[in-house]
């Protein structure tokens, strides 16, 4: 099967950064090195041919276990060529930042902040980067692999 | 004026609105610095529904996601269940009966027509419109009496399954929807009489909470309030899912993006929903409404009593739930506030490895300060109706 045109605009751009790209189930991916994911996204946003305005999702997947052990997922739409694409940026464990892409689509803020809430990954670069869903003062990061399901946090707030 | 001006000592003042506020129809809290009346600054604290639903579904079988994705946006809850739906089925490579898809669409439809009645009758009950507010409750009461004719349930409806759904039309069900569509119509004239020329209601919404298309498109806007600033993306149009490709119904577009432009919109969705809704009627063949894979789709309960391999089938299922092979994928469906995205990320097993939601209003309410920064204090409140938040789905 071709490689769509996003896919192979990214690889001849960035031979380097792209660790590996597939296809399943007709989404085009595209798995990435960290260090490189604000210039692929400003190309991604800004190449006449690409033009993916839309930053609709970010997240985080923990493989518990593999090397690597992050994966922050970007999924971009482009309004004018009606297309869409999911970056896979690998993190590892031993160095757990990236660059934030506030700065590319400003909808990465409330996203990345989420991310840093349930997993921990720090967005280098990001202009407020705090807990979104849970409250400051919760310990740990509860959407990773080795967080236990059932795991009590400590009391906040006012004692009665 | 300057000389009195330059005397007086003003200073900035925080007030608090929310977490449990009249106006806030949703668990939120606002953080507004003013300079008398006017905002300066916003902030927007959001997860006090927050209750792991990610975490939830990572520990349930495939099928038992379904039941909690109700509680996402919990107005229009058959769209979350069919989008689930199709995005396990996207994962597992199966399609299902036409007859389901039609079925679908008019699910999804109802839903979306309950979402938009909650959110115009809300809106104008917070501006002091209290006729609209019931007029519109009323015939919201009527589209979910529908809905429960459907699936048995009012809000959180569990209708729709992985390959098909939980059952077919009920009987007349038809009559049922000419009625009531007629009921919606007729009140749907009262409210647009009561509020689209209303002076008070357009004093309040217009030009308030104003975008530019660029702009809510780098905000990550979807759904009506996208629309409203001129933008017809819609995934009903743009990526068609199930047969909307046959449907005929028009996106409404608006031209500034204020407050105004997405009531409109709204108002125009309404009456749309309820055409596609009959022409899926009227298309809709007959034939079954669920996949013949018993891996997936569990079988009828006398095929399960009366033999062995759909015993083993049933037992499976339930036991260890349906297995996806490894992969992953993305599908979007056009939500009640815009898109509404799944992410699953299958291992194989039978359960999740990771099941993200792609909430629309998590990204709308993200752009709250920028809507509201320079306008007035009282000014939060139509622009946050016109938001609909929804605290299940932003929080999760």
């Amino acid at each position: 099967m071709d490689a769509s045109v996003t896919l192979k605009k990214l690889t001849e751009k960035f031979p380097d950064a792209i660790v590996g790209t597939h296809n399943y189930r007709g989404d085009d991916t595209a798995i990435v090195k960290k260090e490189k994911i604000r210039d692929i996204c400003l190309f991604l946003r800004d190449d006449p041919d690409l033009l993916y305005n839309f930053m609709m999702d970010l997240t985080v997947v923990d493989y518990l276990g593999r090397d690597p052990r992050f994966e922050v997922v970007y999924h971009l739409y482009s309004l004018p060529h009606n297309r869409r694409v999911r970056i896979k940026a690998l993190v590892p464990e031993s160095d757990l930042t990236i660059d934030s892409v506030v700065s590319v689509w400003v909808a990465a803020d409330w996203f990345e902040r989420e991310a840093y809430d349930m997993y921990g990954v720090v967005f280098a670069g990001h202009p407020n980067l705090r807990r979104i869903l849970l409250y400051e003062g919760f310990e740990g990061h509860p959407l990773r692999k080795d967080y236990p399901l059932k795991k009590r946090q400590p009391l906040i707030g006012p004692v009665n | 004026m300057s000389e009195i001006s330059k005397d007086l000592h003003t200073e900035h003042m925080v007030i608090n609105m929310g977490p449990s506020h009249p106006v806030t129809h949703g668990t939120v809290k606002f953080l507004a610095t003013l300079d008398g009346e006017t905002i300066v600054d916003l902030d927007v604290e959001i997860g006090y529904l927050h209750r792991g639903f990610e975490k939830m579904c990572e520990n349930s079988t495939w099928q038992q996601v379904i039941p909690y994705t109700d509680r996402l946006n919990y107005v229009s809850p058959l769209i979350n269940n069919t989008g689930y739906a199709l995005a396990v089925e996207k994962l597992l490579g199966i399609d299902v009966p036409e007859r389901c898809k039609y079925l679908r669409v008019i699910a999804c439809e109802l839903s979306r027509l309950s979402d938009h009645l909650t959110n115009v009758a809300a809106a104008g009950l917070e501006l002091g419109a209290f006729t609209a507010f019931l007029y519109f409750v009323e015939a919201r009461e009527l589209v979910w009496d529908l809905i429960e004719s459907l699936c048995g349930a009012r809000v959180t409806v569990n209708y729709v399954r992985i390959g098909g759904l939980k059952n077919d039309l009920p009987e007349r069900f038809e009559e049922k929807v000419r009625h009531v569509f007629k009921e919606v119509r007729r009140l749907w004239v009262d409210v647009d009489k009561l509020l689209t020329k209303n002076r008070i209601f357009i004093d309040r919404v217009r030009g308030v909470g104003a975008i530019s298309a660029e702009e809510a498109i780098a905000y990550g806007f979807t759904g009506p309030c996208l629309r409203a600033c001129g933008v017809p993306y819609d995934v009903r149009k743009a990526q068609p899912y199930l047969v909307y490709d046959r449907m005929d119904f028009e996106v409404p577009i608006g031209e500034t993006g204020d407050n105004y432009d997405k009531y409109l919109v709204r108002m125009e969705e309404i009456q749309q929903s309820m055409r596609i809704v009959e022409q899926a009627l009227a298309q809709m063949p007959d034939g079954p409404i669920n996949v013949r894979l018993p891996q997936v789709r569990m079988e009828p309960k006398e095929k399960i009593y009366s033999r062995i391999d759909s015993l083993i089938y049933h037992f499976k299922t339930v036991v260890e739930g349906i297995k996806p092979p490894p992969g992953e994928v993305y599908l979007a469906v056009e939500g009640g506030n815009g898109e509404l995205g799944f992410y699953l990320v299958s291992d194989g097993s039978g359960k999740p490895y990771k099941c993200r939601v792609r909430p629309p209003c998590f990204a709308l309410t993200a752009a709250m300060p920028r809507l509201v920064k320079g306008r007035l204090l009282a000014d939060i409140v139509p622009t946050f109706d016109m938001i609909n938040m929804i605290g299940g789905e932003c929080d999760r």
